[in-house]
Parts: C-alpha cells; structure tokens; sequence
C-alpha cells in the first residue's frame, strides 16, 4: 500500500496510546479505599447498598426540596428526623465528619472530583496522630 | 352527515375542555399554570419525572417561619450608619459573602446608599439635609413580578411559590449574568474570582489566611450570581433575616423605633401591614412594575 | 467536497497557520480564564456583559445578512446573485459559529451549559436564542453543502431543500429580532427600553454583513480563480446603502426621543457615550465619535452612484461601514446599557488584555471556518466552471 511504512507506524502508535491506561500501571495497584464509618451512628438516611449507589442522586433531591420548595425536613428509611444538609447533616459531628476519611477515599480511588466543595465547606479535621511506624 | 358516536364523543370532549376549562378554572380560583406549578411543588415536568423513580421529597419543619408572601419595611428615619453598617455586616458574615478589594468585583448583598442614587427618580435640589445624609439600606427587593426570573433561561433564579422568595440555585447557575441586566435596582453580584480559598497552603497564602465566618453555611464558587436571599435559610429554622435581628437589637438599645420590620405582607395583622397602614410608604422604581417588596419609610 | 479544504498553495496555508496561531493562544487564555474567573476581563459588578457579548450581538448581524442575498435570488429570481449566495450562507456558518462560541467564553459555567436544555424555559428569550441560533446554524450547512453538490454534480438541487431554503429567510430575520429582544425587554435599562431596538439590529445588520460579504468576495476574486461577479458586488453595493442610511436615520430617531423628551434617565446613556461623565472623558468617547464620523462619510461615498460603482472606493466605505457599526454596536451599545448603572451611578469599561486575545481567538475560529468553507466553494465553483467573469 502506499505510504505502508507511516500507516503501521502510525497505527502502532495510536494502540499504545489508546492503551496506555492499561500498561502504564502494570504491577502497581491503588491502596484499596479505607472508608472509616462513624462510630457513634450505625444506620444512614437511607440503606448502606442505596447510599452506595445513589448518595448523588439523594443529595440532588434534598437541594431542590431544600432551595426550591423550602421543604427540609426529611425522614429517613428507619423514621429518624434529619435536616436536609450536606454540611450539617451528612459531614456533621456524629456522622460522617471526616472528609479525607471517608468521602476522598473512594473519590480518589475512583478518579472522581466532585465540585461539591468549591462551595460546601468541609468540617474542619485536626491531624490525627500518626501510628508508630512497623519495620 | 351522520355523526357516529366515535365523532360525537371526540366533539364532545374537546367540547367541554373548551368551554369547560374556564368556569372550572374560575372555580377552583386559580389558573390552570398555576394549578399545575402548585401540584408539581414548583418543579418542572422533566423534573417531576424523574422524581417519580426516587425518593419524594421532604416536608416543612415545625419551626419554621412561613409568610405568603415576605416583605420589609426599612424604616429610614430610625437608621444610622452604625446600624447600616451592623446590618451589612451581619448579613455577609452569616452567608460568608467575601470582602473582596477590586471593587469592580465586589460582592455585596445588602449595602448603605444615599437617598439621590436609591430613588433617583423623586430627588430634587432641595431635599432636606437630614435626608440627603441618612443612610438608606438596599438589597434585593424580592420583586412579586421579578424581571430577572423572567429572563434567567435555567430558572437557576426563581421565585418560591410557597412565601415569593426569589432565591438563586447556585448548583444550576451557568453564570449568563442574564439576570444582573435584567434587576432593574442592581440587587445582584457575580462572583468574577474565586471568592474563597479551597484546599492547599498555597490557597490559603493568597488569601491570607481569610476563611469563611460561618461554616454551617456554603460558601459559592466562582462564576455564579449572588443576591440576598431574605435569610430562607434562617426562616427554615425559625429565625428572623439577620439584618433585621441586629437592627432590632441595636435600635432598641439606642431606643429607636426599629429600622427594618419583616413580615407577611398577606396578612393583615403582621407588622409590616400595620406600619405600612400607618405611615407614608415608597417603593424603588415602582412604574416598572416589578412589584417590590420592600418597602421604605422616609 | 471537503477533501478540496485540504488542497492548496502556499499563501493558503500560511493564512491557516496564522489563524491556528492565534486561535492558540485566544484558547490558552480561555483556559487561563476557565481556571480563575471572569475576573481576567474588564467586567464589572455594574458593567456585566462586556465586549463577548458585544462582539456576538454584532456576528448576530452579520449571520442574518445572508438573508439578503438569499431573499432577492429564491424569492425574486433575480438571477445574478445564485453565483454569491454560496459565499452568502458560507459566511453565515462562520459568523453563527462565533457567535455561539462568543457565548460560551462568556459564560461564568460553561460545564453547565447543557442547564439551557435540561431545565427549558420558554419565557427566558436566551431560550429562544438558543433555538434559533443553533437551528440558523444548521439550516445553514444543510442548505449551503447541498446545493453546493448538487451545482458541483452538475444538476439543479434537490427538490426537498426549496423548503429549508424558504424557512432560512424568515429564520435569519428572527435571530436578530430574538437577539434584540434581549435588550429590549429589560425594564430596568432605559438605553435599550425601545421599540427600535430590533429595527436597528436589523438595519445594522443588513449594512455590516453585506460589507463583510463585498470585502470577502473582493479577497476571493484577488486570491482564488473564482470571480464574484461585478454585477453582484454592485448590487450589494445598494443594499448597504439602503441599509446604512436606515441604520443612521434609526439612530437620529433615538436620539431625538431621548433629547427631545429631556428625560434625565435616558439622556444619561448617551452623554457618556459622546460626551464622558462630568468632565471625566473616557476612551469610549471619541470611539462613538469615530463611529459615527466613519458611517456618516461611507454614506456620502455610497449614495453618489459614482463613487458607489467604484470598486476602489466601495471598499473604502464597506470598511469604514464595518468599523462604524462594529463599534456602534459591538462595543457602545452594551457598555451604553450599563452605564450609569440603576442607581446612577459610574463604572467605566475597557476590555484587558486577556479578553481581547480570547475575543481574537474566537474570531480567528470564525475566519477558519470562512476560509475551509470558500476554500472549497470557489474550487467547486471553479471546477465547474462557474466563476468565470
């Protein structure tokens, strides 16, 4: 064919980009998410598998119940009466406070970087002490 | 010609949607839009939808303050520039508005104006000195007839049937900045820069070390709107708008009247209706008919 | 057909580099701006639409001209401009595509665009611009490449198109009047409160694009193997004219309601615009000056028939047309709207330096779009013969 030598360079070229994300972390693997739960509360707003899946679609919910029709009162699946909040319901003290413990770990892993934070502000974390390190 | 029943009930039917539409409109007391925006709780058709595969949404809480609609009254004669400046305070330290230097950025929801530049219409060469320096508040009039809902192509800006808020989405903003031509009172402000720092010391350096005042409160993101929201979120949990709260508390220490009174303009025995029943009351730009409702005592 | 956009001598190619270069660096701007704000620009808490606004408020106009060559040749058959309207409707793919990109760098969430769609609001006239916009555009290519093939295959074309083709005229005049409609309808700014608002787009519009056109089609008979025609750059010639003086006469309209009328609220926008602020004179001054000085003596060159059927000179006035209305209405009539501001008081404006690379940027996408386009309109043109003077 013509031009033969530029085509197969070319196509080589072109698979090792389109599988780059494939061989370039070959042997390596991302620390596993260490999603430390709360411990005071032990049920949700909603069931663990629910929250799993569709936390965002829940959150988008208690925004347009909360800013567009000034509903913020919500029961939970196990009759519970919360406040419809990101920051004071879901990252309150007693539930989910630590961001970097638990929110970033499956985002980082997974490569999510939701915006939600330009905006909502995240509790304050003290660092915790570190461990005494094993050699 | 035959009509055959399949006609008859075709020609029936549009019949009385026709002509039955109105008197059953009429008894109801409301229009049909209407009837529709008040079952689907001010969300859209695509919307409601697509709540029909979730979760209904949530209810009022029991302490809650709740109005037809909100309305003030800025009683001018019992301000001063203390009280102004407390109440413009107030407000941006609860909503964590950013003091921003450029002033071609600035952000402001509720600010101090002279009367020439508020009712720019009514001022003459001859108004009273003690007029001419009184500090009059200004903030977003919460129009019953807003011209920026009107022209916001997202309804990210919209006013709440339940109470006549107008409120902004921030999460839907797509920062057109259609709204800000539209207020004809300049209520409204864009965030131009990044108004807070994120995460990171280097953020932080920038700022220099400024952070925001209330953190059970958002903050907003840069290239959305902002105006006064009436404090819907303070009203949620039985609260008065800040502004009004520290006016309250300012003017009766200095024993004054109070500045700013809020109420339900729909009933007749609030507050704000007896003031306004009392006393000679104006309203900004009012021939444009926006219907403002706030109000003010000069 | 766009094989032929890929086919070309030297000078072709270095006005396509030339373009991606500043393409390039009107993008890496965009990207500055996208990081950290609008605040790059010159905009304002008072000012807050700026010259991205005014730039597509102008391309609005000159997208809709197109319809002045479409209207005389499919509804008048007048038969001399089927060898334009091509370069016509190529012209206003180019101008729609800026304009929509004018918007998007405008916007504070541009990730956020697809809101237009997913919350429709049909009360919000940016709704409808965003139909008629999009819908211009596309009627536009649909009409454009199909009767550009079916010329190139020699046969007339296809009979389904005659009804995109009808609908594209009554749709051009409607981007213009919903882009004015904007303006228009906002209680709270007394520069634009006026019913004259969507005539003087129009006007503006019908004037600026014909220029455009009579400038491009002078740049294609000196670059390409395609001519134009010399009747045809005579008859736009009078369209201009026509348009120009309505523009102008509309304009005087304005100013003696406002003047006449003596209400202080109206009269405000005007003196900053010509006469600055107490004393305070800003740049924009003697711009709305120069605007008028220019459109005023491209009047005089067009009306006389002489100098009107000179090319030479015709240039000169299409130019001075263009830097006329570009400044009236692409600079002056937004930065008029917000000042002074509702609670009269000053902001002034001038766009930086990062928002006039972006705003090149954007124009130099628009000029690409126009080059690939006639690159391959004047080769089907000249492959088939047609251009021959």
């Amino acid at each position: 064919m013509y031009d033969g030598g530029k085509i197969i360079a070319g196509i080589i070229i072109g698979l090792l980009l389109l599988t780059f994300p494939i061989w370039y972390g070959l042997g390596r693997a991302a620390p596993k998410p260490d999603v430390k739960l709360p411990v005071k509360e032990k049920e949700c707003v909603e069931p663990k598998a629910y929250m799993k899946n569709y936390h965002m679609q829940l959150l988008d919910l208690w925004r347009d119940s909360t800013v567009r029709v000034a509903k913020r009162s919500f029961v939970a699946f196990n009759g519970k009466k919360y406040e419809m909040s990101l920051q004071n319901t879901c990252m309150s003290a007693d539930c989910h406070a630590r961001k970097t413990e638990f929110c970033d770990q499956c985002h980082n892993y997974t490569g999510v970087v939701p915006y939600c934070w330009d905006c909502h502000i995240p509790p304050k974390e003290e660092p915790k002490k570190k461990p005494e390190e094993k050699h | 010609m035959a009509v055959n029943r399949r006609k008859f009930l075709k020609i029936g039917g549009a019949s009385i949607l026709a002509f039955g539409a109105r008197p059953a409109a009429d008894a109801l007391g409301i229009s049909p839009t209407e009837w529709l925006d008040e079952k689907l709780g001010g969300f859209t058709i695509p919307e409601t939808l697509f709540h029909l595969f979730r979760k209904p949404a949530g209810s009022v809480a029991g302490e809650a303050l709740t109005a037809k609609r909100w309305a003030m009254v800025v009683n001018v004669r019992a301000l001063d520039e203390e009280i102004a400046e407390a109440c413009k305070e107030a407000c941006h330290r609860v909503h964590n508005v950013p003091e921003i230097d450029n002033p071609k950025h600035e952000i402001k929801w509720i600010w101090q104006e002279e009367y020439e530049h508020v009712f720019p219409g009514q001022q003459h060469e001859h108004v009273d000195d003690a007029l001419k320096k009184l500090p009059f508040l200004v903030m977003c009039n919460h129009c019953f007839n807003p011209p920026c809902c009107r022209v916001c192509p997202t309804k990210a800006t919209f006013k709440r049937k339940k109470d006549g808020i107008v409120l902004m989405d921030m999460h839907r903003c797509i920062g057109c900045r259609f709204c800000m031509a539209a207020c004809p009172f300049g209520a409204r402000s864009f965030n131009w820069i990044i108004p807070w720092p994120r995460a990171g010391a280097e953020e932080e350096r920038r700022f220099k070390g400024k952070e925001p005042p209330t953190p059970d409160y958002p903050t907003r993101a840069k290239g959305v709107v902002e105006k006064c929201n009436f404090c819907a979120e303070r009203l949620a949990k039985g609260k008065i708008p800040a502004c009004v709260e520290v006016s309250q508390e300012l003017c009766n220490k200095k024993g004054r009247e109070p500045a700013l009174v809020f109420g339900d303009l729909e009933d007749p025995d609030s507050e704000v209706r007896q003031l306004l029943r009392s006393r000679y009351s104006i309203r900004r730009k009012p021939e444009l008919g926006s219907n403002p409702n706030v109000y003010y005592i000069v | 057909m766009l094989e032929k956009a890929f086919v070309g001598g030297r000078k072709y190619w270095v006005l396509i580099a030339c373009l991606l270069g500043v393409i390039g660096v009107g993008f890496i701007m965009w990207l500055w701006q996208f990081r950290v704000g609008l605040g790059i620009t010159g905009m304002s808490r008072d000012v807050s639409w700026g010259f991205y606004i005014g730039q597509f408020t102008y391309l609005v106009g000159v997208a809709a001209a197109g319809v002045m060559v479409v209207l005389p040749y499919y509804v008048h058959h007048y038969k001399a401009f089927g060898r334009i309207t091509i370069l016509a409707e190529f012209m206003a793919i180019g101008a729609v595509s800026m304009c929509l990109l004018f918007i998007l760098v405008d916007l504070g969430n541009p990730v956020r665009m697809i809101n237009v769609l997913l919350h429709p609001t049909p009360r919000s006239v940016l709704f409808w611009d965003m139909i008629v916009l999009n819908g211009y555009l596309f009627l536009n290519i649909l009409v454009g490449w199909n009767v550009l093939s079916a010329e190139r295959k020699g046969s007339p074309p296809p009979g389904w198109i005659k009804p995109f083709i009808y609908l594209s005229i009554p749709w051009a005049i409607s981007i213009h009047t919903v882009t004015a409609y904007l303006y228009a309808g906002l209680p709270g700014r007394g520069f634009w409160l006026t019913a004259i608002m969507a005539p003087r787009f129009l006007s503006s519009a019908f004037c600026a694009g014909p220029a455009i056109l009579i400038l491009l089609c002078l740049i294609v008979r000196k670059t390409t193997k395609f001519d134009p025609g010399k009747e045809q750059i005579r008859t736009l010639g009078s369209i201009v004219t026509y348009a120009l003086v309505l523009n102008v006469f509309f304009f005087l309209c304005e100013l003696f309601t406002v003047f006449y009328s003596q209400i202080p609220g109206h009269m405000h926008h005007f003196h900053y615009l010509f006469f600055g602020h107490e004393g305070h004179v800003v740049k924009l001054v003697p711009l709305m000056w120069l605007a008028f000085a220019c459109m005023t003596a491209a009047i005089i060159l067009l009306v006389i028939p002489v100098t009107r059927r000179n090319e030479g000179i015709l240039t000169v006035a299409c130019v001075l047309t263009v830097i006329g209305t570009w400044i009236d209405k692409g600079f002056g009539l937004v930065v008029g709207g917000f000042v002074p501001n509702p609670l009269e008081r000053i902001t002034d404006y001038w766009p930086t330096v990062p928002e006039t690379l972006i705003a090149l940027g954007v124009w130099a996408t628009g000029f690409l779009i126009i080059s690939l386009l006639y690159k391959v309109a004047t080769s089907v043109k000249v492959e088939v013969g047609a251009g021959q003077a």
